[in-house]
Order: structure tokens, then C-alpha cells, then sequence
């Protein structure tokens, strides 16, 4: 077990150096660059000019170079700059370029500068994480009871009504995108239009004051789409514990029907959407995007809409190092977890 | 001429009616719903004389009431589309103008349902399909894009004006509103409005389906073809190969599609010429694969082989080459005269092709893990046939099930992937009539206009639905066998 964690482990590290490389590289394409140094400038500079501003702040070293003084693994630049000012990577804020500190990477817990925010890209996406961990919390309390009651009630008598018609519920919700299924609800719920405006259409105040007027809607347009798939794995699971031999053992033997659902069925049928539920996240990233978009939740995910689309490199990185780090270690967990829970599945 | 209302005339009659039989139906359904938690569930009881016997007593009365309650909704339904047909322009409302709008859909639709299921014993899967409503439903519900757009898109039919023309008056203007003189289209009213920038929303909506049904299954097939290319051979030979594969796989699996879209979809990238590169490598697979597939089956007749590949390689070359040159990007050496066409949309398309490709290949490799170890497999090997050959012809067609179900699901997904792209306003111009744009542009005035945004969001929830409809019929039939 130990050793297929460390393995795990292993290929995760690498999963991320890589992935944050190919980030790093897109970001630091030279057109991008280029961008970055008019929107820090000004935007009629010559060509001289830009490239001059990025040759003093370090951007025009080479790439594993850059990379890893980013990491944190190789020592920060030390740059004479044209202008005759000397600029480091790691003394910021007017701090003397002696005292500062050698290595000034990711590793070191330096996240770097947001051009956009003009802050500490760290404590940006620690304050906008801490935000969407809140929405995200009352979407897995939405959203996992909701399917798991949804997939069980259709998987415990395959074919009847019922199946059919939470069958059709969960269909219609995976087939819903967050951006279709958040536009119906405001129209509906947050206007006057059908009579039902008993939502507010923006969950803008829900930032610092989260209730529930003004936070279901998101809440609930995150938690519909991922609610379906998960039910449908669910109801899947479901009947196929069903049909197991030691079910139809507990009825002919005379136990209650609620009975074998409750005891025997339902510890048996939920080891699989636990998996579900655990890869689900790098699409719930993406309805977290999505919704803060939409709802204008000033959340990680709206971060990440506002740093991608003006090319705010560190921050850029820094929010996809996250995600990344999100979506590799709820991978790691589904595994291990499933061990844990599958007696069946044995690891040396 | 007045505005437009919702059903005009014909909702005097028929909206009390609906009305009605839609509480009828919800009430004996509650009812019954709850009379049904008391009793023992009895779907057929065998009598000694030996015929079955429905449910009896009040539960069965209601059954049957709901059933023809059902049937009496859908008429009801059907009215709405059919009556309109004969009715005079603009006594049936607005929704009696859409579907005489639509009417060569339905024409076409009534049609292949009919041939269909006269036939449907003689075409096989396909034709299993029309044995299950919810699969018929789905297919109903793509049909209907898939006609909307070829008559929009081939024949120019159903839009009503200029989807790009601006009327001034007309902006955020209430569904039905009068065009003023000189401005109309081919009807005087703008069926659903105008939208932010007085445009036809109606036509909108229908312009954007072509964009869609063009790009969303053609994505889903050049997924596929890279997916099976490489996927089959990580399957089948595992190792090293395999572990390279499934880790590059997992890493592009674990990217945030919608940041990865950021980076690839904007203007500086396109610049640097990255996404003409990831079209000329993605866009190979086809031909590999399509060339691979000729010549495992022609190989033991060379004469034939020869005659066959060439000229078909031959075609799908020149097209590849156009598709991947395009004036002003790196890519840009053929003379104009044999650069047949130019994707505008070539970086969306790639993307989405990009995003959807890792799962293909895990899906394909999975199954062939699977299958590699038949019997099937191992008397081919014994025969002595090619690798390729094996898992082209042997493999591949076993595996068919999964993966027609899988690629139904995929164009639902590929559909949202491109929403989600026109939501953020990446690849595609602002003026762009698909949904996701359409959308996007509806969202910023949601709160004062709902009418821009919700058809739009309508059309894609519908296509969507029907795909994934469709997935589970075919799912369920070919689970049949």
C-alpha cells in the first residue's frame, strides 16, 4: 500500500512539473510577452522598447532557465538593466538587491506579482480559494445526497416508473451545461417575468454575506449538472448490486424490501460513485468558472477568467497550479479510496 | 399589422385545453402515485383460462386514464404544430408562424420516421433504434437540428431576416414585434424579439444551429480517428508505448479544459502559429488511419491496393493540405488556386478536437485490453495476419457498441465544449450567431431582458438532450443483443 502511494505520489509530482511547464511555456510565448510588456508600459512602444523591458525584467532568459527561477530551483536573476538600474528577481518592493533572498520560487512559497490585481499573487488566490471553497462545500452538500438518493431510488427497481422517470431527470440535467442551465434559472427566478422572482439573479453580496436568496442559484446550477452524472453511476452500481446472488439470499430468506436496500445493497453500491464523485472535480473547476462568471461570484474561478484573459502570467500560473493540484490529488484519493473501499481489490 | 402574441387565434381553443389536461394528467398521477405506495406492485396477473389480465380496481382505471390522458397532451401538442400550417399569416401567433416556418423540418422528419420504421427490420442498429421511445425521442430531437440547419445552411429556408442586420427601433424589442417598413425580411415581425443589437433573434437561433451541426459531429470524428489511431496499438501491444501514451493522455485529461482553452484560443497564440501546428499533427491521424485501414484489408492484392489507396490518399491529402494552409498563418505555402477552402474557426476546432481526443484513446485502449485476449484474436494471430490488420479488423468492429454510444454522448459534450467557448467569447467573432455566443450576448442584460438569452440556451439544451437520449436508446438496443 505504502509503496503504491509513493508511486502514485511519484507520477503525480511529474504530472504537475510537466503541466506547469507546458502553462509556463504558453504563457511565456513571445507574443504574450510582448502584451505583457505594452499593458505594463504603455501600448504604442517600439519594438526596441518591449524588448529592452523584458530583457531588464528577466523575461528573455531562456526557458528551463525561467522556469525553474520560478520553481524556486535555481537562483533568482540578477540583472544589470540597460537603464544602468540593477533588478533581481527576488528583491521586490524597493528592498535592497544584497539583502535579498537567493531563491524565490514557487518552492519558497513566493507565488509572485499579479499585474492585473496589483497584489500578491499568493494571498490573491488564497482569498479567492477560501470564496469558492465556500460555494464548493454547500455544492458536495447539494449535490451528493441529492444524486446518491436520486441513483439509488432509480437502481433499486430497474425499470419500474420511478427509474424511468429519475432516469429522465438525470439525463435532462447532465444534458444541461452550467451556462445553459444558470441563464434559465435567473430568467426565472431572478426577474419578475414568470411571477417567481424569489432569487436574486447575482450572487455578488453573497461574497460577504452568504444566504439563501442570494447564494441557491449558483449553488444549485454547479451541483445540477454534475448531480445527474452522478446519479446515473450510481443507479448503475445500484442494480447491478441488485441482481447479486446475496440479495436475492435476504429476500428468500423474508427480509423487509427497505431492509435490503438499507443493510445489505446500499454499502455495496456506493463503493463506485465514490470514485465518480471524486473525478467529478476538475469539471465541477470548470462550472465553478462558469457560475462565477455568470453570478458574478468574485471566486478562483473568476480569478482565473480575469488572469487568463490579461495574460497576468504569475498569477495565471499560480491558479493553474492549483487547479492542477486539485484535480491530481482527488485522482490520488479516488484511487486509494477505492481500495480501501473495494475488499475485492488488493494492493501488494 | 399588429404585433405577433404567443398563439394568437388558435390559443382561444387550444391553451384552455392543454391547461386542462395537463392538471388531469398531474393530478391522477399524484393519485396514483399515491395509492401505489400501499399496494403490492402488479404489472400482469396470469388467469387459470390462461390469459393475462391488466392491473383491475381503481388503480388499473387510473392507469389507463393516464395513458390516454398522455396521448390526449400530445395531440394536443401536435395540434399546435399541424393546425398553424393552414391557418392565415399571423392569426396563430407567434409559435404558429415558427413551425409554419419550420415546416420543410417537419416534412423531412414525418418522412425519414415513416421510411424508418416502415424498414426499420432491414437496417439493422440503426434500425433497433425505433424500437425504443426514448432512443426514437433523442433522434427526433437531433433530426430536427440536423434538417433546421442543412435547410438553413444549403437552402437558406427558415431564417426570416438578415441574421446580421440591425434594425434600428427593434433593440431588446418584446417576441413578435412589428419590423417597421423597408426593414422587413421574409415576414414583417421578428418572431422572438431582437436582441442587444436588434438583430432577429429567431433567426439567430436558426443561423447558429449550421455552426454546430458543422463543426460538433466533424470534431467528434477527427476525436475518434486520432483516439482509435492511437489507442488500438497502446491496447494491443501495452508496454512502453502504452505508458507514454496514457501519460501524455492523463496529462492533458488533468489540464482544466476551460484554461486550457484560454491558452490555446487567443490571438497571440494563433500568432505564434501553435494552433496550425496541433491542426497539421491532429489532422494526420485521419489519413494514417484511413490509409492503415485500405491497405491491412487489400495487402495479400497489391493491384488492387494500389488502385484503391492512391487515388483515395490522394483526395484526403489535398484536402488536409487546404485545411491545415490558410493565408497569413506559418502555415501558408500552397498557391491559392489549390488551397480549396479556409476554416475560419480552425483554432476552436482544433481545441475542441485537442480536449476531446484523451478520452477517445482511453476508451478505445480499455476496450482493446479487453478484447485483445478472444479467441477471435488469438485465431487471427495464428493465421498469421498483421498486427494492424488484427486490430483494424478484428478488434475494432468488436468494439463497436462502446464506442457508437460513446461518440453520440461525445458530440452532446462537444456541443458544450463549443457553448462553453462562445460563453467566453474565445475563437469566435463577436457577430458569430452560435449559441454560446448568442448566450453570452443575452447574459448582460438578463436581469432587464430575458428573450435574447433563453432561446439560444433553449436550442443548445435541446440538442444536447437529444444526444445523450439518443446515446441511452442506442445503449439500451445494442445491449439487446
Amino acid at each position: 500500500m505504502v509503496s503504491f502511494i509513493l508511486r502514485r505520489l511519484g507520477i503525480m509530482v511529474l504530472t504537475a512539473l510537466c503541466l506547469t511547464f507546458i502553462v509556463f511555456w504558453l504563457t511565456n510565448l513571445f507574443p504574450n510577452l510582448e502584451k505583457l510588456a505594452k499593458t505594463q508600459g504603455n501600448f504604442r512602444m517600439s519594438d526596441e522598447a518591449v524588448l529592452t523591458y523584458l530583457g531588464n525584467n528577466g523575461y528573455l532568459q531562456p526557458l528551463p532557465v525561467k522556469y525553474g527561477q520560478w520553481l524556486g530551483v535555481l537562483p533568482g536573476y540578477v540583472i544589470a538593466g540597460t537603464d544602468g538600474e540593477m533588478r533581481a528577481r527576488c528583491a521586490t518592493g524597493g528592498q535592497d538587491i544584497a539583502d535579498a533572498a537567493r531563491f524565490c520560487g514557487i518552492l519558497q512559497g513566493n507565488w509572485g506579482y499579479s499585474t492585473v490585481f496589483r497584489d500578491d499573487a499568493g494571498s490573491i488566490i488564497a482569498t479567492r480559494l477560501g470564496l469558492t471553497g465556500k460555494l464548493m462545500f454547500w455544492v458536495m452538500l447539494l449535490m451528493v445526497p441529492g444524486a446518491l438518493i436520486i441513483g439509488v431510488m432509480a437502481g433499486m427497481n430497474e425499470g419500474s416508473r420511478t427509474d424511468r422517470s429519475l432516469s429522465t431527470v438525470s439525463i435532462l440535467s447532465t444534458a444541461t451545461p452550467e451556462y445553459v442551465s444558470g441563464v434559465v434559472f435567473i430568467a426565472v427566478f431572478g426577474t419578475a417575468t414568470f411571477g417567481m422572482q424569489w432569487f436574486k439573479g447575482t450572487a455578488t453580496a453573497a461574497m460577504d454575506d452568504a444566504n439563501f436568496e442570494n447564494f441557491f442559484l449558483p449553488v444549485l446550477t454547479i451541483a445540477l449538472y454534475g448531480m445527474g452524472y452522478i446519479a446515473r453511476m450510481t443507479r448503475a452500481s445500484m442494480t447491478e448490486v441488485m441482481t447479486a446472488q446475496y440479495i436475492r439470499t435476504a429476500r428468500l430468506k423474508g427480509v423487509a424490501f427497505s431492509q435490503i436496500v438499507l443493510r445489505h445493497a446500499l454499502r455495496n453500491a456506493l463503493i463506485a460513485p465514490f470514485t465518480v464523485i471524486m473525478l467529478q472535480f476538475p469539471f465541477l473547476l470548470n462550472g465553478v468558472v462558469i457560475v462565477e462568471t455568470l453570478f458574478n461570484y468574485k471566486g478562483f474561478g473568476w480569478t482565473l477568467v480575469q488572469a487568463a484573459s490579461n495574460n497576468d502570467i504569475e498569477l495565471l500560473l499560480g491558479v493553474s497550479i492549483v487547479s492542477v493540484f486539485v484535480v491530481l490529488t482527488t485522482q490520488l484519493i479516488s484511487d486509494i479510496g477505492y481500495v480501501f473501499l473495494n475488499p475485492r481489490i488488493r494492493i501488494a | 399589422m399588429d404585433p405577433l402574441t404567443w398563439t394568437g387565434g388558435l390559443g382561444a381553443f387550444l391553451n384552455p385545453a392543454l391547461a386542462i389536461t395537463a392538471a388531469l394528467g398531474g393530478i391522477v398521477l399524484v393519485v396514483q402515485t399515491g395509492l401505489r405506495m400501499g399496494s403490492a406492485a402488479v404489472t400482469l396477473q396470469s388467469n387459470p383460462d390462461g390469459t393475462l389480465q391488466g392491473r383491475g380496481g381503481v388503480l388499473g382505471a387510473l392507469d389507463t386514464a393516464l395513458i390516454y390522458l398522455v396521448w390526449a397532451l400530445v395531440a394536443l401538442l401536435l395540434a399546435y404544430i399541424v393546425v398553424p400550417l393552414v391557418m392565415p399569416y399571423g392569426s396563430a401567433g407567434i409559435l404558429g408562424e415558427i413551425t409554419r416556418r419550420l415546416l420543410p423540418v417537419w416534412i423531412a422528419l414525418v418522412a425519414t420516421f415513416a421510411l424508418s420504421i416502415r424498414f426499420k427490420r432491414r437496417l439493422g442498429l440503426y434500425g433497433k433504434l425505433f424500437d425504443s421511445t426514448v432512443g426514437m425521442i433523442g433522434f427526433a430531437l437531433v433530426m430536427f437540428w440536423v434538417y433546421v440547419a442543412a435547410f438553413v445552411g444549403v437552402f437558406d429556408m427558415i431564417v426570416t431576416h438578415d441574421y446580421l442586420r440591425q434594425v434600428s427601433g427593434l433593440k431588446n424589442a418584446l417576441p413578435g414585434v412589428m419590423v417597421p417598413d423597408g426593414t422587413q425580411g421574409v415576414i414583417p415581425h421578428y418572431l422572438l424579439g431582437g436582441d442587444n443589437l436588434a438583430r432577429d433573434i429567431f433567426s439567430r437561433v436558426m443561423a447558429g444551429s449550421v455552426f454546430v451541426i458543422a463543426i460538433a459531429p466533424l470534431a467528434t470524428i477527427f476525436a475518434f480517428m486520432v483516439g482509435i489511431t492511437l489507442g488500438l496499438p497502446a491496447g494491443y501491444y501495452g508496454g512502453k508505448f502504452d505508458t507514454a501514451l496514457s501519460f501524455a493522455a492523463n496529462l492533458i485529461l488533468a489540464f482544466p479544459v476551460i484554461l486550457l482553452f484560454y491558452l490555446l484560443v487567443t490571438p497571440e497564440i494563433v500568432q505564434t502559429g501553435i494552433p496550425s501546428y496541433m491542426a497539421a499533427f491532429l489532422f494526420a491521424f485521419p489519413l494514417i488511419f484511413i490509409g492503415v485501414l485500405i491497405n491491412t484489408r487489400y495487402y495479400t492484392q497489391p493491384a488492387k491496393r494500389n488502385a484503391i489507396i492512391l487515388p483515395v490518399l490522394g483526395i484526403l491529402g489535398w484536402l488536409y493540405l487546404s485545411a491545415i494552409n490558410a493565408s497569413g498563418t506559418v502555415i501558408d505555402f500552397l498557391p491559392a488556386w489549390a488551397d480549396l477552402f479556409d476554416i475560419s474557426v480552425l483554432v476552436v476546432f482544433v481545441s475542441v478536437v485537442f480536449v476531446n481526443a484523451p478520452t477517445v484513446f482511453r476508451i478505445v485502449r480499455g476496450l482493446t485490453l479487453d478484447l485483445r485476449t478472444r479467441d477471435y484474436v488469438a485465431a487471427a494471430q495464428t493465421r498469421g495476419e498483421g498486427a494492424w490488420y488484427i486490430m483494424l479488423w478484428e478488434i475494432l468492429p468488436n468494439a463497436r457498441g462502446p464506442l457508437i454510444v460513446d461518440f453520440c454522448l461525445r458530440i452532446g459534450y462537444t456541443t458544450i465544449l463549443l457553448g462553453t467557448l462562445g460563453f467566453f467569447g474565445l475563437g469566435l467573432s463577436s457577430e458569430s450567431p452560435d449559441w454560446g455566443t448568442t448566450i453570452n450576448e443575452g447574459r448582460k442584460l438578463l436581469l432587464i431582458y430575458i428573450h435574447p438569452a433563453l432561446p439560444p440556451a433553449m436550442a443548445l439544451l435541446s440538442l444536447v438532450l437529444g444526444l445523450n437520449l439518443l446515446a441511452d436508446g442506442l445503449r439500451e438496443e445494442s445491449l439487446k443483443d
